[in-house]
């Protein structure tokens, strides 16, 4: 006996969840209460337990995808049937109530007048064509026959939500003969605007104008829906940390005017001081990199260029100077790039700095870092040198006004003391925010960064 | 009656919320004497002992399949205890039944140690009614979702017991989070005044929803009670043995006309604080293994096992309790018959009123005019 599980309200009035990951099969046996799928909610990431003890008869819904509440999501081959499940509501009798008897009830049980929102249609009788902008799910692909088809569609539903529109709209449809309830609406809440329906008009004009086969006129979102381990291109879900990064990638680059500036650094008194601290009782088991010496000069520059430690607060029109630095070192893990960030590196010393980057690096390589090291950045590093590479153009972290690329340090032929010498060099790339930094101002600040790692004494002249 | 009671425990005196607490078995299932508590559970033998390792697994296992109906979409919500079965247990097995208990959304287990049916346990997460059951039945209140307020009815409660000269008592259980709400201080001030029999059981489970206790205690909770006159004493909330004697002490001076008891227990909330809470936003994972190395029923399960006083039958025959118990739950859930939309007026007066008539009579005629049955679905 086939089985279906609706996606529940899994917090207090929540009206979707996406799915972030399946943890079963079709064809799969699953117990009761097996975790059958990962699911978040606008409020939390909780694991779906299985309602039924069966074999899985299908998947609904793909992974990345977006699911209203009381969406079928899978459905079971249920084998026990003791399970107590609720059985379909017996026919409704009248029944005397404490005001007499109501009316008779019409079969379905439910208001003859008009729909209550957010009831789900029986059996689906239209189902809508796939919405484009959703991510494909495999469920869309078996039934390219459901996609437009200009005749109205004789359904049995009784009653059925108007799709959302304004009047002129429907007026425009009406007129050009289209149904509103075949359309996917891409305006606010799925609203159908003038837009959607002109498109559906040249849709058919394409169909009707060139005599093509019914398949070929599916639309080309159809044809592009996934076929899972076939065909030239993979399609992969966009969801979690991705998503995420993404997210915070466009509303960074789009919202802060980047500039970028470079700056190519003979570092080999850095290195040098370096191996002088390894040999030191206190630098013990403490890993000393590149990084940490950059991390040191990003605070001690900052400290005479405090534009560059800054935030722009459109709501406010403010720009907000911060009095501290908290660093964020980017670090790629498992799980993608992740920015946490040392609280108050402004106060710490060389060997502290040392080891709270070696802590971040691998709290977040292990998936444990915590989320209030996530928030809260002032400004950031990248390590970019460690992937082998010399300089970028490095993406701020939303709400920062500058970020460091660091790149590898390599033995090159360089200047030295009136000759040429093989020595230790490096590039350094800052972006900042225009919005609040000047190109004087960014180049000042990478300049004073550059001397110290050039001249690590440098810091003594720095006040 | 003297103008300052102190705290009764001599190792409580101190400022810091790490202060030490009364502890009778260890983490590590190793037992250790107390000066005043251990007297108090010297009649505990293995069988009691077993007992309460049956109820921490039994109630353990009621809020894991509560919280899968809650995932499969059977009830609304659902306030997991997980970690908190010490605590709840320990308390709830010291009482007699002719006590009464006041409790918040929580005590689940507590609940369960009443007497109250399952189905009754899930009415009110499942929306099917506003109440769960008959309070006078178990002796115990109707579940609070108000923070606190609980506290309030149990020092009146009380403060009734003492007027009929009765030698029961009261526990209102409350959280960390709750303490600084009005309704307990009030409740501490007028249980000293008149020195009711209640005992006002906190169970610091360390999160007040997303805040962390020390946002809101610089000092641990239970040192706050000897402000108000009230004798506390701070115990491993973790520890059923030593809730279980705390809770006897209380009790016991209750019973005697010596007046409230404020006991903190110690423990962590290791699931959400409801189901629809992801405390993975706020708190970190190290905390939470930290905590699991303190397990309630781990620990007592290693004292048993190396007293020689669970083999392998008993906890068989636990975890078979436990399978039984939860296919009841779910059945008594899934089978609850749904309540008609005319429900709604049936428990808002005692007597018949005119005007709430008049009221459900429309109601009546409006779902007449939508054909909607009256009466519920019985699925």
């Amino acid at each position: 006996m086939i089985r279906e599980f609706r996606l529940p309200d899994l917090g207090e009035g929540l009206t979707e969840s996406e799915i972030l990951s399946w943890r079963v099969a079709e064809g799969q046996l699953v117990t009761l209460n097996q975790v059958i799928a990962e699911v978040e909610t606008a409020k939390a990431v909780v694991e779906l337990p299985s309602p039924f003890e069966g074999v899985v008869a299908r998947l609904h819904e793909a992974e990345g995808t977006v699911v209203e509440v009381g969406k079928p999501i899978i459905s079971f081959d249920v084998i026990d049937t003791d399970v107590p499940v609720p059985a379909a509501p017996e026919p409704q009798r009248r029944q005397p109530t404490l005001v007499g008897y109501g009316a008779e009830p019409d079969r379905a049980g439910r208001p003859a007048r008009r729909a209550r929102r957010g009831l789900a249609a029986p059996a689906e009788p239209t189902p809508p064509a796939p919405a484009p902008a959703r991510t494909p799910s495999p469920a869309a692909a078996p039934a390219p026959a459901a996609a437009p088809a200009p005749a109205a569609v004789i359904t049995d539903a009784p009653v059925r939500e108007r799709p959302r529109s304004t009047p002129p709209v429907r007026k425009l449809a009406r007129d050009l003969g289209i149904d509103l309830a075949l359309l996917t609406g891409t305006g606010p809440q799925g609203r159908i605007l003038r837009a959607d329906v002109e498109a559906a008009r040249l849709a058919d004009r394409g169909r009707s104008g060139e005599s093509v086969t019914a398949e070929t006129a599916v639309p080309p979102v159809v044809a592009d829906a996934p076929h899972l381990g076939q065909g030239r291109e993979e399609r992969i879900p966009i969801a979690g940390i991705r998503k995420h990064t993404a997210a915070a990638m466009v509303s960074s680059a789009f919202t802060a005017p980047h500039a970028t500036v470079f700056l190519t650094v003979d570092v080999t008194a850095s290195m040098q001081l370096l191996e002088k601290l390894r040999s030191r009782k206190e630098y013990d088991g403490v890993r000393l990199t590149p990084l940490v010496l950059a991390a040191k000069a990003v605070c001690l520059a900052l400290r005479r260029h405090p534009e560059l430690n800054a935030r722009w607060d459109e709501p406010a029109r403010e720009i907000v100077r911060y009095r501290y630095v908290n660093l964020g070192i980017a670090a790629a893990t498992p799980r993608g790039l992740m920015v946490p960030n040392i609280k108050d590196a402004q106060d710490l010393g060389l060997r502290e700095l040392a080891l709270a980057i070696s802590d971040l690096a691998r709290t977040a390589r292990e998936g444990r870092t915590p989320p209030a090291a996530l928030s809260g950045g002032t400004v950031s590093i990248s390590n970019v040198g460690v992937f082998g590479v010399d300089a970028g153009t490095p993406i701020l972290n939303p709400g920062e006004a500058a970020i460091l690329a660091l790149g590898a340090v390599r033995s090159q032929p360089w200047e030295y003391e009136g000759g040429i010498a093989l020595r230790q060099v490096t590039t350094l790339s800052l972006s900042f925010d225009h919005r609040l930094v000047d190109g004087a101002e960014g180049a000042a600040f990478l300049r004073d960064i550059g001397d110290v790692l050039a001249e690590p004494a440098m810091v003594l002249a720095m006040d | 009656m003297s103008l300052h009671i102190p705290v009764d425990h001599p190792e409580n005196t101190g400022t810091e919320p790490n202060d030490p607490y009364v502890q009778l078995i260890r983490p590590d299932g190793t037992r250790v004497a107390d000066t005043f508590y251990s007297r108090w559970v010297q009649d505990v033998d293995a069988e009691i002992l077993r007992g309460l390792y049956r109820d921490m697994v039994l109630v353990r296992r009621i809020d894991t399949e509560a919280t899968s109906l809650q995932r499969q979409g059977e009830l609304g919500l659902w306030p997991p205890l997980l970690g908190q079965e010490a605590s709840q247990i320990g308390s709830a097995r010291a009482l007699r039944p002719t006590d009464f208990v006041f409790s918040s959304y929580r005590e689940n287990a507590v609940a369960y140690c009443r007497g109250v049916e399952f189905a009754d346990l899930m009415r009110v997460w499942r929306g099917n009614a506003a109440g769960g059951w008959d309070p006078y039945s178990v002796n115990m209140a109707p579940t609070q979702v108000i923070i606190g307020a609980q506290a309030l009815h149990a020092a009146g409660y009380a403060m009734g017991i003492a007027q009929d000269g009765a030698d029961d008592a009261a526990i209102s259980y409350f959280g960390d989070g709750a303490t600084s709400q009005g309704d307990v201080n009030e409740a501490m001030v007028f249980a000293a005044s008149f020195q009711a029999p209640v005992i006002f059981f906190c169970q610091n489970n360390q999160w007040a929803i997303s805040e962390p206790v020390g946002l809101q205690a610089a000092i641990p909770i239970a040192n706050r009670a000897p402000g108000f006159g009230i004798p506390s004493i701070r115990v491993d909330g973790n520890d059923v043995l030593a809730v279980l004697a705390a809770t006897r002490e209380a009790l016991d001076r209750a019973r005697s006309g010596a007046g409230p008891t404020f006991i903190e227990a110690v423990t962590y909330r290791m699931g959400p604080h409801t189901t629809a809470d992801d405390p993975t936003r706020y708190r970190d994972a190290a905390e939470l293994e930290d905590w699991r190395r303190r397990d309630p029923i781990t620990r007592l399960g290693t004292l048993l096992q190396n007293e020689g006083e669970a083999d392998s039958a008993f906890l068989a025959s636990v975890d078979a309790d436990a399978d039984a118990l939860a296919g009841g739950l779910r059945e008594a859930c899934l089978t609850m018959p749904d309540p008609g939309p005319q429900d709604v007026f049936a428990h808002v007066y005692a007597e018949p009123n005119s005007w709430l008539d008049r009221q459900q009579e429309h109601y009546g005629a409006y779902l007449a005019m939508m054909d909607v049955p009256a009466e519920g679905n019985t699925r």
